[in-house]
């Protein structure tokens, strides 16, 4: 067991994935010469030659289609958009064609491609460089959506989504690559459904997924400590399709349900959530759930403004404290 | 603007036509009769309303798809286009009551019954695609060409599209990709003057897109494409020149279409006197007369072999179409995503 870096095991896993398959390729701005704007792909360039790991030009629908366009014939890319701000200009291939082509087409062809992108707020990078979006591509029918929280999923999520026959989005975090963990030594894969107990819990159920899932457990270490709460986290690794089961499951056990996420709350994973335990598990709730989202802001520069922006541990801490009427 | 050499417009009237056997001469006669019919009776289809959506036809621009992929190798070469798309398909090697199932949406249409007619596919012949989205095949077409160049066999992509389409980014961006990694890939721009009704001077600073091709370095040829031996010629050189590892080569091919953009469209933005001109220059016509000269065929064999082909098509194709079932309500969610993929379940 070695202990990587976040951006270490997502290297590693290209790097296995391109010496299995000859049709594993990886593209993306400067990951090739310059290695990636976070490493992802670094020393790739020089085993594995510009055939395979591309520099692209800054033609992000273009270059997204044409991976995916290659995926038609069986090749694999691994496409690294520099920051998910910029996938919303390659939506239209990703969401019109990626997702797509395999209903339209009768099950004939399909698009095994993997777009991995970073998303979220990082240190006062402006509105245009702080959004996410996992939240518009878990509604796409036809695109999966996963999104690592520590660099074993990192690791195992990128090598199940390069050999998975269905296009698989992957939303990592600005702030994530240097982040470290255990990481096994021999291979292995992770499900692309489905999600984890982080914590085991009794009282109440914190939904996370990617950074969130952090806030969560520093949340529950705290409310522990100082409330004598025993909160549950779900690591809700998989956003298309959510592990509803999984959802019921800690609900059957916990009766409360808070829901953690960076990104803004109208039409999110927070709200999708909610559904899912009123469809499934309303009776078997003893309070409102609630949810824990950023400000409905364009993410501003300011520092303090970006801070009061973006959910933090403390904003967990008390949400929890109201769902047992409590205040701190 | 300068043009270099291998941007220019072909209108050499005097096409060597011995590149062509007679024997082949005939069957693309039948070829493109059988198109125009096709179309046609698709038509009325619509008008009965077996056929639901949305429909482009064809007719009138039947010289563009069988000269160029006369040249190339249909069912071999990767072919993609957008939604005007039937006979892209049939030439490629689809069985035309495929595509009328497909149309009828029937479950033994070749994309059973979920596609329609814009989204038409069959992978088998190497038919890539038809797509909604104007612009949308430009990135698809030149990924193909990557995956060629990477598993280093010998076919090449075919990109076909409208005039209009080049004003997408995706044009841009797919031309510039395809240079920068010389890949195996012809563009075919179709040239009809319109973007369903807005003329293509309305829209477009450069009319004549084989310049565009300048911009990226890529060679192009603007031909007449109511002539199926120019658009034969002229798509010998670039599929050579594609094949031969040269990188990606653009054709520009003049046409026009005499229906609508799509069947819910009057015609009403096109000058009569326009249409009566390029009706004069019909490319059966001009094909049939053609063959006439040349004593390969008389105006009565001509007319058998159009009665044969209607026939054809009402008791072979219409009939196959309207006898199909059509997809069980219950598979509705079918094709969504890949069927006991191991992986989803992490390998096991
Ligand atoms: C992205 C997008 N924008 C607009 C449309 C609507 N639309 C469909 S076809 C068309 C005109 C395209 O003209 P052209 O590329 O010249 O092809 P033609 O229909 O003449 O063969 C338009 C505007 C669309 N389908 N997709
Ligand atoms: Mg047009």
């Amino acid at each position: 067991m070695a202990e990587l870096m976040y951006w270490e095991a997502i290297r590693r896993a290209h790097d296995e994935e391109m010496a299995h398959d000859p049709l594993v390729i990886a593209m993306g701005e400067d990951i090739g010469i310059a290695g990636g704007t976070y490493k992802a792909t670094q020393g790739l360039f020089e085993k594995y030659g510009s055939e395979r790991i591309i520099d692209t030009p800054i033609s992000e629908n273009g270059y997204t289609g044409l991976g995916i366009g290659a995926s038609f014939l069986g090749v694999r890319p691994i496409i690294e958009i520099m920051s998910v701000n910029f996938a919303w200009l390659a939506t239209d291939q990703i969401v019109n064609t990626a997702a797509k082509v395999r209903y339209m087409s009768g099950g004939q062809l399909e698009a095994p491609v993997v777009i991995r992108s970073p998303g979220g707020t990082a240190h006062q990078l402006g509105a245009q460089h702080s959004a996410r979006m996992e939240k518009v591509f878990m509604g796409i029918a036809g695109l999966r959506v996963v999104t690592p929280s520590s660099p074993k999923q990192a690791y195992g999520l990128l090598k199940s989504a390069v050999r998975c026959n269905d296009p698989v989005f992957i939303n990592e975090h600005e702030l994530m690559y240097n982040l470290k963990g255990d990481v096994p030594d021999e291979e292995f894969f992770l499900p692309l459904e489905g999600s984890t107990v982080a914590r085991e819990g009794t009282d109440i159920t914190l939904f996370g997924y990617n950074i969130s899932t952090h806030w969560c457990l520093q949340a529950a270490t705290e409310l522990s400590r100082e409330h004598g709460i025993e909160a549950e986290v779900i690591d809700l690794y998989a956003l298309n399709p959510l592990d509803a089961e999984g959802i019921a499951r800690s609900l059957r056990k916990t009766h409360r349900a808070l829901i953690v996420e960076e990104a803004e709350a109208p039409v999110g994973v927070g709200s999708e959530v909610m559904a899912i335990i009123n469809e499934n598990c309303f009776f078997e709730l003893d309070a409102a759930p609630r949810r824990v989202s950023a400000a409905n802001v364009p993410i501003p520069y300011n520092h303090s403004l970006e801070k009061a922006a973006i959910p933090n541990v403390k904003d967990v801490v008390s949400a929890v404290l109201a769902t047992f009427g409590l205040s701190n | 603007m300068t043009v270099t050499p291998n941007h220019r417009a072909n209108n050499d009237d005097t096409v060597d036509q011995s590149q062509l056997s007679d024997e082949v001469k005939l069957r693309l006669l039948q070829e493109m009769l059988y198109a125009r019919r096709f179309e046609e009776r698709c038509y009325e289809a619509y008008v009965e309303r077996k056929i639901g959506g949305f429909l482009h036809l064809y007719s009138g621009e039947e010289a563009c798809a069988h000269g160029v992929l006369e040249a190339a190798r249909p069912g071999e070469d990767y072919v993609i286009t957008g939604y005007r798309d039937h006979i892209h398909a049939i030439k490629c090697g689809t069985d035309p009551r495929a595509v009328m199932a497909e149309l009828f949406a029937k479950e033994t249409g070749c994309s059973k019954g979920r596609g329609g007619s814009m989204h038409l596919f069959d992978a088998e012949h190497h038919f890539m695609g038809g797509y909604a989205l104007v612009g949308g095949p430009f990135p698809l077409a030149v990924g193909m060409a990557k995956a060629i160049k990477l598993r280093r066999s010998d076919e090449i992509a075919i990109c076909f599209l409208g005039d209009a389409a080049n004003n997408q980014g995706t044009f841009h961006e797919s031309m510039n990709m395809a240079k920068v990694w010389n890949l195996p890939i012809l563009f075919v721009c179709e040239n009809n003057l319109y973007g369903i009704g807005t003329r293509i001077e309305r829209s477009t600073a450069v009319t004549d897109q084989y310049k565009r091709a300048a911009a990226y370095d890529i060679p192009a040829q603007q031909t007449d494409g109511q002539d199926l031996d120019k658009v034969y010629a002229a798509a010998r050189v670039a599929v050579d020149h594609v094949r031969s590892g040269n990188g990606p080569y653009f054709l520009e091919l003049m046409t026009y279409r005499y229906r609508g953009h799509s069947m819910s469209d009057s015609n009403a933005y096109r000058d009569a006197e326009e249409e009566k001109v390029w009706q004069g220059r019909d490319p059966i016509d001009l094909w049939k007369e053609r063959l006439i000269n040349q004593g390969l065929i008389t105006a009565e064999t001509f007319k058998s072999m159009d009665h044969e082909i209607i026939e054809s098509i009402e008791d072979d194709v219409i009939a196959f179409a309207e006898s199909s079932p059509e997809p069980a309500v219950s598979e509705l969610e079918k094709y969504v995503l890949a069927e006991n993929d191991p992986y989803v379940t992490g390998g096991k």
